[in-house]
């Protein structure tokens, strides 16, 4: 009867322990149109078999922190559960007119461009609520960009664990080399999120960087 | 907002300008001077959590000033993809005399279309 109190009670705190290593919030960070949602509903429909959100050829198509809790994941019999938090995409300039392009009334754009300065200031506040971070980066575009650059050290400066995923390598135009001569001292994993290409290779990244949780 | 589309205006802010500000108030000294339409060229650089408070307050003042659609920014520094000593050298530097090492272009982005950069060069591309 002791025996089995003291066994429980060291179970509990151990499992507990392990439990809350295994456990934790991961962001998705970038620009817009770098596939943080596309990234992000291939990891849900992979194991939940739902998606998080919509994607769109028109930038900021997020423009709210969109959750999904409770995924498992399992890779090479170790498990993770993650609270997947998909974030709009950062950037420094919003100009309704660039909506206009892809169609969009003068009103929706108008709209749809107060939405996204509202989303950004909602994702860069959500940099205190998340244990790791992946970085999105569309690797068909320079690398060099400030917001990446932002983004990246003020996660270091954090000491939040990140990881960098170069999506888009499905295109002709993508350079994974350049996104890794760009980030020199971080983990890059090229990927294609739309077509689930190098997926394998992410989640072993992934567990790799729960392991600095 | 100040839009003058013949004249470009470049500002130079030293480091000691803004070397005893709290953060909030560096991030204003420099959008204060962005939103009467000049580019700022900073000497040195904010720290990156405040890099992304600029980002932030310039994002809460899209669409409350009027014309103002945020701003294009560029930070060259040189401690960036340098070996590991190098970079230790100039943390150490940095620690003596403040962020000066570097230099930051931020201007408004109805004048400043958009800043290319590879690692070698950097570019303002101006609006029409």
């Amino acid at each position: 009867m002791v025996i089995r109190v003291i066994k429980n009670f060291f179970n509990r705190i151990f499992l507990d322990l392990f439990r809350r290593r295994k456990n934790f919030s991961l962001g998705f960070y970038g620009p817009p149109n770098a596939g943080k949602t596309s990234l992000a509903n291939r990891i849900c429909k992979d194991w939940t078999g739902e998606e998080i959100g919509t994607v769109s050829k028109v930038p900021h198509e997020t423009r709210k922190i969109q959750f999904k809790e409770k995924v498992e994941i399992e890779y090479k019999g170790k498990k993770l559960t993650l609270k997947l938090v998909d974030t709009p995409g950062i950037a420094t300039r919003i100009d309704y007119e660039d909506f206009l392009k892809f169609g969009m009334g003068k009103k929706e754009s108008q709209e749809r461009a107060k939405e996204a300065t509202q989303g950004i200031v909602e994702a860069i506040k959500w940099l205190d609520d998340v244990d790791a971070v992946v970085v999105v980066i569309d690797a068909t575009q320079n690398p060099y960009s400030q917001v990446n650059i932002t983004i990246i050290g003020n996660l270091v400066a954090r000491k939040i664990p990140v990881l960098i995923v170069a999506n888009k390598i499905d295109l002709r135009k993508a350079d994974i080399k350049k996104v890794e001569a760009a980030f020199p001292e971080y983990e890059v994993v090229g990927i294609s999120a739309r077509f689930g290409k190098n997926m394998e290779e992410f989640y072993e990244s992934l567990f790799n960087l729960a392991g600095k949780v | 907002m100040m839009k003058d589309r013949d004249r470009l205006t470049l500002s130079f802010m030293t480091y000691q300008e803004i070397a005893k500000l709290e953060s909030q108030a560096r991030i204003k000294r420099i959008l204060d001077v962005v939103l009467t339409g000049k580019i700022v060229i900073l000497q040195g650089r904010l720290d990156s959590v405040e890099e992304t408070s600029l980002i932030q307050t310039t994002m809460a003042l899209v669409g409350r000033v009027k014309g103002f659609k945020g701003v294009e920014l560029a930070v060259i520094d040189p401690n960036q993809n340098q070996a590991a000593w190098d970079r230790m050298k100039l943390r150490m530097a940095r620690a003596l005399v403040g962020q000066r090492y570097a230099f930051t272009i931020i201007g408004p982005a109805s004048i400043v279309k958009e800043i290319k950069r590879d690692p070698k060069k950097i570019e303002l591309m101006l609006s029409k």
